[in-house]
């Protein structure tokens, strides 16, 4: 029996979902949503400035445009389950919980940072709050998350794993691999495609000819859905939606969340590939932050005082964030030949 | 306050550029996001965007200015209600990028004193956490009652002991159920433990390799089986890239315990894509741990200690070797320490080091030579990350030559690496160069007289054996 997608297709510009706007959902909830949207929307910008100020080395690769993204899926996650994802991975480790002194600090590579230093921007982990990295291989992340799902399905509990990549990664056999295996196995994993339109600078037109990437899955068995990732409200119900077949023991689900990057690639992008009019254009008219916005101010959930309050204090949060990554200070010398190895010989769980 | 606009840094080896276009003029309103400038790098124009809004009050480069470095301020942004005069008087004091230390010398170890007595400064974690003098302990206490078992039912024998002691082990890979182990080394086992923890899996290397090393993060102990480590190419990025650096990589928080393995190294007439040694491959990774047995009670006890290990192990098996027998402690729970190697026989006149099949060379070569009146030494370094460099020292100390055996390619061979350590710590007891002897430097030929002379000899040894006794 052909699982078919529970949505038609949409066209690559993401377009408004009349019933998203209109979907239930409570006052604290859209506050959290705008709220969630905004650390992170705020926290790139200040990354970006830090970039510029030679503050943060190497390659950074920023989130702004995509919020809806992770904050609706986070919002249909439970305690225990588990995410993993790529190198642009600073907005997903806000949206799950992680301090943002934490992760800026690993930004500058310093001391206070998550990874202590050694991991940078792409490479972040957090056993606490389950995120699982952080991966700068394009599309190692995707095995890497069926085996996330893997284990959480030995050990019989009902935790699901969100294996985030891009519409770049989808072109990269060992997405298909594990497909396969993550359907014959039946693995609770809710693979995420963040589709930004992008790879780099290739467009998807450029890469492929298949019109949508969800329907890929359809060759292995596994239902997937085209999502507008500009709406967090769309994004929750779908990832609500993804979660029940995942929990059910339904095996995985493909969510292909059509988005976009207002910024480059990474810091040292010409731009070139795409108009200035283009993401103006999203910006003015799609923007995930401002719809949210512009429903709480609609639905009168709040003034335009109360979210003065939010921006305030989120830009305190950021502030208060680099004002940390600065004064961390770099890792001592000897942190350069710790965790190598792991020492500890745990005890066996028994048969 | 007013905020200093600084010259950003647009990729990673930026330093100056040259400030092409203003797209904002004097007394602009801006806000997050806006183009402000048009900069050019040695790579290309790069649009440059707000951060705050604000008012532009003062633009400090003119356009068309070069060589403007990194970090200068470019334009002076005004907060709500402040005027141009704010601009002057703002602080300069901008967040200056850390200084960069230097390596300096903490990275010595303290260990590195004395090069006569004990290893030199550690240049490798693995080195780092050898000890200065060897353990010659017995493997097991003398007196033990010993069965006789092939490799490969005791290679069957660690994994399903271990099965056994730890609900989190498991057993994935190609024709591991079902078919009873493309080699048999997983004969039975699917009986005995079911489909859950007994995984068959399809033709994907790189994918369930992956898969392995998620459960890995995920809290259990995957024993990832490859058929042959030819195949395990196709998965050596998760192997190298996701296993052995993220404990590194996430400062601690998390690792891969595991373990990849499966036969490795020339079987028998299977050409050239299915003949390969990468022994020196994985042993230059930093995060894995690295071993290749010879002995059916190495195979057990060794596999059993990669098994419990809290890291990534790579198990390189021997084809070969699977149906060869040795004598294996009857004891009820047998486990060998890694970078402990084993002097598998006595000698005075020369050192043998080898590992894995390369020791059977050596033995007979060893034999060989005894009928000529020169006593060797032979060491089976059993593990190659870590490697027992005391045990090396020690013997190299008492006879003063060493010739090395190995299977895989010359180039960048483990021979190569034991001759500059050796010569770099004990290069005053050399009375002669150190000679490596490894497989021929071409892909292997499937023809029977062109593989024999592709492949190590016991005759070759001897050769060497000869040049730096000078007999």
């Amino acid at each position: 029996m052909a699982r078919s997608p529970a949505r038609p297709a949409q066209a690559a510009a993401p377009a408004p979902t009349a019933s998203a706007n209109t979907a239930n959902v409570s006052r604290d909830d859209l506050l959290k949503y705008y709220r969630d949207m905004l650390l992170i929307r705020r926290f790139e910008e200040k990354a970006g400035q830090l970039y510029g100020m030679g503050l943060i080395g190497g390659f950074c690769h920023l989130y702004i445009g995509q919020e809806a993204v992770v904050v609706g899926l986070e919002a249909a996650a439970k305690e225990g389950d588990k995410r993993i994802t790529s190198y642009r991975d600073h907005g997903h480790m806000l949206a799950c919980g992680m301090e943002a002194r934490g992760v800026m600090a690993e930004l500058t590579g310093r001391e206070g940072g998550y990874s202590r230093g050694k991991g940078g921007s792409m490479h972040m982990f957090s056993k606490e709050k389950h995120f699982y990295g952080g991966h700068g291989i394009v599309g190692a992340q995707v095995p890497l998350g069926a085996g996330l799902a893997f284990s959480d399905k030995y050990k019989g509990n009902d935790n699901v794993t969100f294996t985030y990549f891009g519409d770049g990664a989808s072109n990269q056999g060992q997405v298909y691999e594990t497909y396969n295996m993550a359907e014959l196995w039946d693995l609770p994993v809710i693979f995420v495609i963040e589709n930004n339109q992008y790879a780099m600078g290739t467009s998807m037109k450029r890469s492929t000819k298949s019109t949508t990437l969800y329907g890929r899955g359809e060759a292995f068995g596994i239902p997937g859905e085209q999502v507008d990732g500009m709406d967090v409200l769309a994004v929750k119900a779908a990832g609500d939606k993804a979660v029940a077949h995942c929990r059910a023991g339904k095996g995985p689900y493909i969510l292909e969340m059509m988005t976009y990057r207002y910024r480059g690639h990474s810091m040292s992008d010409p731009a070139k590939y795409r108009t200035r009019e283009e993401v103006q254009k999203m910006r003015d008219e799609r923007d995930a932050i401002e719809h949210v916005r512009q429903l709480l101010l609609q639905g009168k959930h709040a003034t335009e005082d109360d979210l003065k309050a939010i921006d305030k204090e989120i830009k305190d949060i950021v502030n208060d964030s680099a004002d940390f990554a600065r004064e961390s200070p770099e890792p001592a010398e000897s942190e350069l030949w710790t965790d190598i190895y792991a020492d500890a010989d745990p005890a066996p769980q028994t048969a | 306050m007013a905020t200093e606009i600084l010259m950003p840094a647009l990729s990673p080896t930026m330093e100056e550029g040259t400030l092409a276009k203003w797209l904002v003029k004097e007394g602009d309103t801006v806000k997050s996001g806006d183009i402000l400038a048009e900069i050019e790098t040695d790579k290309a124009t790069m649009e440059f965007e707000a951060v705050d809004e604000g008012t532009v009050g003062k633009l400090l480069v003119a356009e068309g200015t070069q060589g403007v470095k990194v970090n200068t301020p470019i334009a002076m942004l005004l907060a709500e209600g402040e005027d141009a005069s704010a601009a002057s008087a703002a602080s300069s004091a901008s967040a200056e990028p850390p200084a960069r230390t230097g390596t300096g010398e903490n990275s010595k170890d303290e260990k590195g004193e004395d090069a006569g007595a004990a290893p030199a400064a550690a240049r490798s974690a693995v080195e780092a956490v050898s000890t200065p003098e060897p353990d010659e302990s017995p493997d097991w206490p003398r007196g033990t009652a010993v069965k006789q078992m092939t490799v490969r039912e005791a290679l069957r024998e660690a994994i399903a002991e271990e099965m056994e002691r730890d609900e989190t082990v498991f057993l994935m890979g190609e024709e591991v159920g079902e078919y009873q182990g493309a080699y048999k080394i997983s004969q039975g086992l699917l009986e005995r433990f079911g489909p859950r923890r007994i995984v068959d899996t399809p033709i994907s290397e790189m994918g369930f390799a992956g898969i392995g090393v998620g459960a890995a993060f995920g809290g259990l102990r995957p024993i990832v089986e490859f058929m042959t480590f030819n195949f395990a190419m196709q998965a050596i990025d998760h192997i190298i890239n996701s296993a052995a650096k993220t404990l590194y990589m996430s400062g601690g928080q998390m690792g891969a315990p595991m373990v990849f393995r499966g036969p490795n190294g020339a079987a028998a007439r299977v050409g050239a894509q299915h003949s390969q040694d990468y022994a020196a491959w994985y042993a230059a990774i930093p995060g894995l741990k690295v071993v290749q047995p010879y002995t059916a009670a190495d195979a057990k006890g060794l596999l059993k200690t990669a098994i419990r290990d809290p890291n990534p192990v790579i198990f390189l098996e021997n084809e070969i070797l699977y149906g060869r027998t040795f004598d294996v402690p009857d004891l009820p729970d047998f486990t060998i320490p890694f970078g402990k190697a084993r002097v598998a026989r006595k000698g005075r006149d020369v050192t043998l080091i080898s590992f894995g099949i390369g020791m059977a060379h050596a033995l007979e070569a060893a034999e060989k030579l005894a009928g000529d009146g020169i006593d060797a030494e032979v060491i089976d370094l059993r593990t190659l990350r870590p490697i027992d460099y005391p045990a090396i020292l020690r013997s190299v100390q008492k006879t003063n030559r060493v010739v090395t055996v190995e299977e895989g390619f010359p180039v960048a061979s483990i021979g190569n690496h034991l001759s500059a350590w050796i010569m770099e710590n004990a290069f005053d007891y050399l009375d002669a160069p150190v000679i490596n002897c490894t497989g021929k430097d071409v892909p292997m030929p499937y023809a029977a007289n062109l593989e024999r002379l592709a492949l190590v000899t016991a005759d070759e040894v001897v050769e060497a054996v000869r040049k730096v006794t000078y007999r």
